[in-house]
């Protein structure tokens, strides 16, 4: 240990400044060329891939996931991890549409939902902070009642006759489509925060060893509650992002969301151990998913084998993941 | 083991104590839920969650979680419809590939958890993904039906008036009982998960025990293909989707430490049997099966809530 701290107080020359770049940011590097590389050579079998259609399709169609990752990565940074997002992300996009059909007015239709996701989050942290339940189990209870009392409330009936300044996903900004800037923007203000706010900085320290965390004077319980909160309002806009992308809302929770967020969070380099990781790699990694399940489409593989694909892609990706980390330790 | 404020308190108590209570209730809401055919009938849909808990009971005692148990069972059941029907195999001998074929995938599994020590949930989650896609693929989505009427004794049959998979489960949680409680392998399973460290320093074989419960889980849940597929008389390739969160439930339920090193088949056993109550106690008095997930999904909550305030920090 103290020899590894003697060589960091040494200043670096210019290829030691570049490994320890590669170091800080390796798992965003690699999601990012992989990107990269996929569009290009996709794009050179199948020119219609790179074609502005398939490319809204692919970023902003998937852009919610990436915003639920953000969350994500918070609550898995802090050491904890929440199967339930997928059922609160249908639940609030249905209360986003009942609430917009209604003829409330659009904002209510969009904050309501939002202030709903840090509510019902913010219970699920203060029972894992002060009644010390695992966050598996608790979300895993919120995962059953959230789907369970969706579908007994609508009987999985679709909202439709939505009205057109209700949904934002449509809408472009800079003929740029609106998903794709929430994504964007929001990533970017966390990425931030995360590395220069004391408390994205906190959020690591527990994670990273909460009784250490706790002696440096961080306040580890208050901290998972506010983490879950925040993650909440990503769902909520996660949601409503979702929820205004088509004319209908489906009111039944999307099969394996959560599988999908939590995946992109661990893919982007958030380690599932806590206390590592970043939101840009997150939301890189989403991207990257869309991106690798819309090129099976135009490298015509066949639909039925498209998911053990995108499992042996996982699988290949972890394994590169640990693979390198051990490299570095 | 004496009766005193400490034994009262105790996870398996209090579950036991709360299905006494909901068999009470539930028994004075309908007239036909306290009967021999309907107890009986509602072990019949037991089985399968049941079964795959009670090997999902070492993975999570051990520290560790197994979330492709749903995929395994479909990638099974996929096996024995195409084994049988498209390669023309006799059905048993396709019975047999797949739960071998479940136990090579529970293996991967524990291969990729030893050797390249990815995190249990982290590796699991990627072959969810994995083997349910390898039964879309092979399925084609197709599924598979008409199976000799001897098949069906599996799922359907009864043996001395009991269903035969009731057999099956109870003969399996004896065995699994057994094996963790009273054998150099049960106490390897606990010293795994209660620390690996110290574990590993004491000359436990912590990555052949891993190797081991991992295995035995994805026999568990080819085995459970079976039984379901000689139930409902057919195969499909989304057959045991969600699976996974009913076993965890169940095990969870049953006081079975998440962070590993303690819990018990006797406890899972009571989490099962509460669940699958509540479920068919709740639609015996016209709750919808939806409204029935939400009080498991409370019960779950509110079952370690009451176990850790009052059980002395639970796993604290």
């Amino acid at each position: 240990m103290s020899e590894s701290s003697l060589a960091r107080a040494r200043p670096l020359r210019a290829p030691a400044r570049l490994a320890r770049a590669f170091e800080a940011y390796g798992q965003e590097l690699v999601v990012l060329g992989a990107l990269v590389v996929l569009m290009a050579v996709v794009g050179a079998v199948n020119p219609r891939y790179l074609s502005d259609t398939n490319l809204v399709s692919i970023f902003a169609g998937n852009a919610y996931i990436a915003v639920a990752a953000i969350g994500m990565s918070l609550v898995i940074i802090s050491g904890n991890i929440d199967v339930s997002v997928g059922s609160l992300i249908g639940v609030l996009g249905t209360i986003a549409g009942t609430l917009a059909v209604g003829g409330h007015s659009r904002w209510v239709a969009w904050l309501v939902p939002i202030a709903a996701g840090v509510a019902v989050n913010a219970v699920l942290g203060a029972l894992v902070a002060y009644a010390r339940i695992p966050s598996i189990v608790v979300t895993l209870g919120a995962m059953s009642i959230l789907r369970g009392g969706l579908i007994s409330a609508t009987s999985g009936a679709w909202i439709s006759d939505l009205p057109g300044d209700f949904l934002i996903a449509q809408k472009r900004f800079l003929g740029v489509p609106s998903p794709f800037w929430f994504a964007a923007v929001l990533t970017v203000i966390v990425a931030i925060w995360m590395r220069h706010g004391a408390f994205g900085r906190s959020i690591y320290a527990v994670g990273g060893n909460a009784d250490a965390a706790r002696a440096a004077g961080i306040r580890t319980k208050e901290t998972i509650v506010a983490v879950f909160a925040i993650h909440g309002f990503f769902a909520g806009v996660a949601a409503i992002l979702f929820c205004t992308q088509l004319q209908v809302i489906q009111s039944t929770v999307p099969p394996n969301l959560e599988l999908n967020v939590i995946t992109a969070s661990v893919i982007g380099g958030v380690s599932i151990l806590g206390g590592t990781g970043t939101v840009v790699g997150s939301t890189l990694a989403a991207l990257l998913f869309a991106a690798i399940a819309s090129a099976l489409i135009f490298l015509d593989i066949s639909a039925y084998w498209l998911r053990a694909v995108l499992g042996l892609m996982i699988l290949a990706t972890v394994l590169a993941d640990m693979a390198r980390r051990r490299r570095t330790i | 083991m004496r009766l005193d404020a400490r034994t009262l308190l105790r996870h398996e108590t209090v579950l036991a104590a709360l299905v006494v209570v909901t068999f009470v209730v539930l028994a004075n809401q309908s007239d036909r839920f306290f009967t021999a055919a309907n107890l009986l009938n509602q072990g019949r849909f037991m089985a399968e969650v049941g079964l795959v808990a009670l090997t999902m009971t070492f993975v999570i005692v051990t520290g560790g979680i197994d979330l492709s148990v749903g995929s395994i069972l479909g990638f099974a059941a996929i096996l024995v419809g195409v084994l049988w029907k498209k390669a023309g195999l006799p059905l048993p001998v396709a019975m047999g590939l797949a739960v071998g074929a479940a136990g090579v995938a529970g293996l991967t599994n524990g291969l990729i958890i030893t050797r390249f020590k990815v995190p249990p949930l982290i590796a699991t989650l990627a072959t969810l993904a994995l083997f349910r896609g390898l039964a879309e693929g092979i399925s084609e989505s197709r599924s598979v039906r008409g199976y000799p009427e001897w098949f069906y004794t599996l799922g359907q049959g009864e043996a001395a008036g009991v269903p035969v998979q009731v057999w099956v489960l109870a003969g399996a949680a004896l065995v699994a009982a057994f094996v963790l409680e009273r054998t150099t392998f049960g106490r390897a399973t606990y010293v795994t998960g209660a620390s690996e460290t110290a574990a590993r320093f004491s000359g436990v074989a912590v990555d052949r025990t891993k190797l081991l419960v991992y295995t035995a889980s994805g026999l568990a849940a080819g085995l459970a293909a079976v039984i379901l597929v000689s139930r409902v008389s057919t195969t499909r390739s989304d057959m045991g989707t969600g699976l996974e969160l009913d076993v965890i439930t169940a095990v969870v339920l049953g006081g079975t430490s998440i962070f590993g090193g303690k819990g018990t088949i006797a406890g899972t056993l009571l989490g099962l049997v509460l669940i699958q109550a509540l479920r068919n106690g709740l639609a015996l008095a016209g709750v919808k099966g939806d409204g029935t997930i939400v009080v498991i999904g409370a019960v779950l909550i509110l079952t370690i809530l009451v176990s850790n305030l009052f059980g002395r920090g639970g796993d604290g």
